[in-house]
């Protein structure tokens, strides 16, 4: 049996998968990136084998990709997480043709095609607006774990507008509202809808093409699916992997490498860099 | 001497000539400093390096001051030192560069810098009209700006022979002749008609050998990357416009493309990838930049940026000296209108670029500096993606505030438009 492997390498968590020729996820592994990306790279992916039970020599292709994909030493090449992301999207849910990833530091609307390959995509700009740091800042005013953001918004009765897009101002601004005493949970709704007006509008750049398919680490934050669900007007394609999907992605790629022999599309060039 | 020796010597020449012009252009600018000669102040998009140059006043082009801060990675110091002054962040980095070197009496990178005895300027950018009253309020010294009719609507340009195309060219015409008189008056000179006749012979030498330049790099492989060496060029065809040197060096130009085009010399990376640039460069870190594409083999053919900065003379429009002032009137309606709609309707031309140069791919690439040039880019790129199915990529940095430059962000976005074109071009060789 041969396996591939994807090391995705984000800004704040690092994901590893690793699948085997029928492209079934076997291992799997989700650390904190920390400093050490180097590290952080390699804990991951040992993770990930010891999960699947699967030795290092029977991995046969593994590529890096995130904004650490450079620090993957002992991976065999490189693909953006852009190209990744579309990738492992149309594995998952063959009809996406719109994908959303959000992540810690940025977000990206990308259209595919059915090959899972990139036709477009647009992110946002040097500026953490719109991304998982906005719903990070409104977590830390509210002192509240990230992870109970999303169920909390979901009981707002009366949302509150944050007018703020700027990731050091939303905190100032939720204080604000608590001060003039607003609920919570009103507050988070209006961050939640904050966030997803940006990404729609980011998503309409690409165009929108059904089905649409939410990935990154926000992902798994019911309040924002809903709030993406309720401005789209539509259902989108979720599921527990769509947090690694970056990684999911990679190891397609590799295991195409592995069946195919075929080059990955950006293997080689930047490595220097 | 051998012919492979003259090649040899042929090969890169445009390039060394050009940057020893440069420094000759700013040497003569530094002691001209140091005399307390006088200088004229102008912008890139309608110079009348024509006039000027027929009363012998030397001229300086603040735009390219600015930007060489920014290639000599000096940029911040003197973005710092406006905004210490009291410029905005969001006011262009060109202007900001540019005052700080006033404000440091001239002192530039490349040399002294004089102060301006006379600006002049078109409305090409809305800037320029702020910018020259700056000068005006600093130094007391006269501003001229000549109104161009630009383009009404793509597509809706008049031409000779049309009475909309006379009217706009009579309307220049009066203009420069006033700028004449201008001249006479700071200069102390009189017009000089056969001084003026020789300006336009070397500046119709130069366009007619501009335009046979970005012609011959439809070559395959291209001859010289339209970001990097172009911009060189470009120096050249603004600073020395109506000279004798500028003439000669753009003939030898000339000379150097055809013998690499007949010989198929491109350059130093194996070409892969074709691509149109559209926008102002990324000065800040000019190489660094290129080489995002050249490390995927990608080279720029061409770019709007050539057009435009170059007052569009790149149309390689030439004067009838029998007829000079109505001629350089006519030339400038139609080449600094060209340079407007190399901004603002670019999207015929860029049509008609990707096919004449057989072009992979178009890169956007607006600036935080200046809306002027990048305010329609992202409709512009849609327009074009729903005319013509062609891969493009949108990415926004700076000309000249490192602070606005994300090269990770860059990169990774750059890397993923190639992973792009790589699969297309795998399923196009494969006819899938």
């Amino acid at each position: 049996m041969s396996y591939a492997a994807g090391v995705d390498v984000g800004s704040t968590q690092t994901k590893a998968i690793i699948i085997d020729e029928d492209r079934q996820i076997v291992g799997r592994a989700l650390l904190d990136t920390g400093a050490n990306v180097i590290q952080a790279a390699e804990s991951s992916y040992t993770v990930a084998l010891k999960e699947g039970g699967i030795d290092e020599e029977e991995v046969d292709y593994v590529i890096g990709t995130g904004y650490g994909r450079f620090r993957v030493t002992f991976g065999n090449s490189q693909v953006t997480e852009i190209s990744c992301h579309g990738r492992g999207a149309v594995h998952l849910f063959p009809e996406t043709r719109t994908v959303v990833d959000m992540g810690g530091q940025d977000t990206k609307a990308i259209s595919v095609n059915a090959k899972g390959e990139i036709t477009d995509f647009c992110m946002n700009d040097k500026c953490a607006a719109g991304t998982g740091r906005f719903l990070g800042a409104a977590a830390a005013a509210l002192d509240i774990p990230l992870d109970d953001l999303g169920p909390v918004s979901l009981q707002s009765t009366k949302a509150i507008k944050i007018s703020t897009t700027c990731t050091v101002f939303a905190e100032s601004e939720v204080l604000a509202w608590i001060g003039k005493g607003k609920k919570i949970e009103d507050i988070l709704w209006g961050v939640h809808s904050s966030i997803a007006s940006r990404s729609v509008a980011l998503m309409r750049r690409v165009g929108l093409d059904d089905q649409i398919t939410f990935t990154g680490g926000v992902s798994r934050n019911e309040g924002m699916v809903k709030a993406l669900e309720e401005r789209l007007g539509t259902s989108l394609n979720i599921s527990d992997d769509c947090h690694y999907m970056g990684a999911v992605g990679a190891a397609m790629f590799a295991m195409d490498h592995v069946l195919t022999g075929r080059t990955p599309v950006g293997s080689g060039a930047g490595v220097a860099s | 001497m051998t012919t492979e020796q003259s090649g040899q010597e042929l090969v890169g020449r445009g390039n060394r000539e050009g940057a020893a012009l440069f420094k000759d252009w700013f040497t003569e600018l530094d002691q001209t400093a140091a005399n307390g000669g006088q200088a004229a102040y102008v912008f890139v998009m309608g110079s009348l390096n024509e006039i000027l140059k027929s009363f012998d006043l030397p001229v300086v082009f603040p735009e390219i001051n600015s930007l060489q801060t920014a290639v000599r990675r000096v940029a911040h110091e003197y973005l710092d030192e406006a905004e210490d002054y009291g410029y905005s962040p969001d006011i262009c980095g060109y202007v900001k560069a540019d005052v700080a070197v006033q404000l440091r009496g001239g002192q530039h990178p490349m040399g002294q810098i004089p102060p301006p005895s006379l600006t002049v300027l078109t409305n090409a950018c809305n800037t320029y009209i702020k910018w020259a009253e700056i000068w005006e309020r600093m130094y007391e010294t006269p501003t001229f700006t000549i109104d161009i009719p630009g383009t009404r609507q793509a597509g809706g340009q008049t031409w000779q022979g049309d009475a909309d195309f006379e009217a706009d060219r009579r309307y220049i015409e009066v203009q420069l002749t006033e700028l004449i008189s201008l001249c006479e008056e700071v200069t102390g000179r009189k017009f000089d008609i056969d001084r003026f006749r020789e300006v336009l012979g070397h500046a119709n030498t130069m366009s007619r050998c501009w335009s046979r330049i970005l012609e011959l790099n439809s070559a395959r492989p291209a001859l010289f990357n339209a970001v990097t060496d172009g911009t060189i060029f470009l120096g050249v065809a603004n600073g020395f416009r109506g000279t004798e040197t500028g003439a000669r060096y753009f003939e030898r130009l000339v000379e150097e493309m055809e013998y690499k085009a007949a010989n198929g010399i491109g350059q130093t990376i194996e070409e892969k990838y074709r691509l149109l640039f559209v926008g102002v460069p990324c000065y800040p870190i000019f190489r660094r930049f290129n080489e995002l594409f050249s490390e995927w083999d990608a080279t720029f053919v061409n770019s709007t940026y050539l057009w435009f900065a170059s007052g569009g003379t790149n149309r390689g429009f030439e004067y009838d000296l029998a007829d000079p002032l109505a001629s350089l009137a006519e030339g400038t309606l139609v080449s600094v209108r060209d340079a407007m709609d190399s901004m603002f309707h670019q999207n015929e031309i860029l049509a008609d670029m990707i096919t004449d140069f057989d072009a992979d791919g178009v890169i956007y690439h607006p600036i935080k500096s200046c809306r002027t040039v990048s305010t329609g880019l992202a409709d512009g790129r849609r327009y074009l993606t729903e005319q013509i199915d062609i891969p493009t990529l949108f990415i926004e940095s700076d000309m000249m505030d490192r602070r606005v430059v994300s090269e990770a962000q860059m990169k990774n976005r750059i890397d993923a438009f190639f992973e792009g074109l790589e699969s297309r071009r795998q399923h196009s060789l494969a006819g899938t």
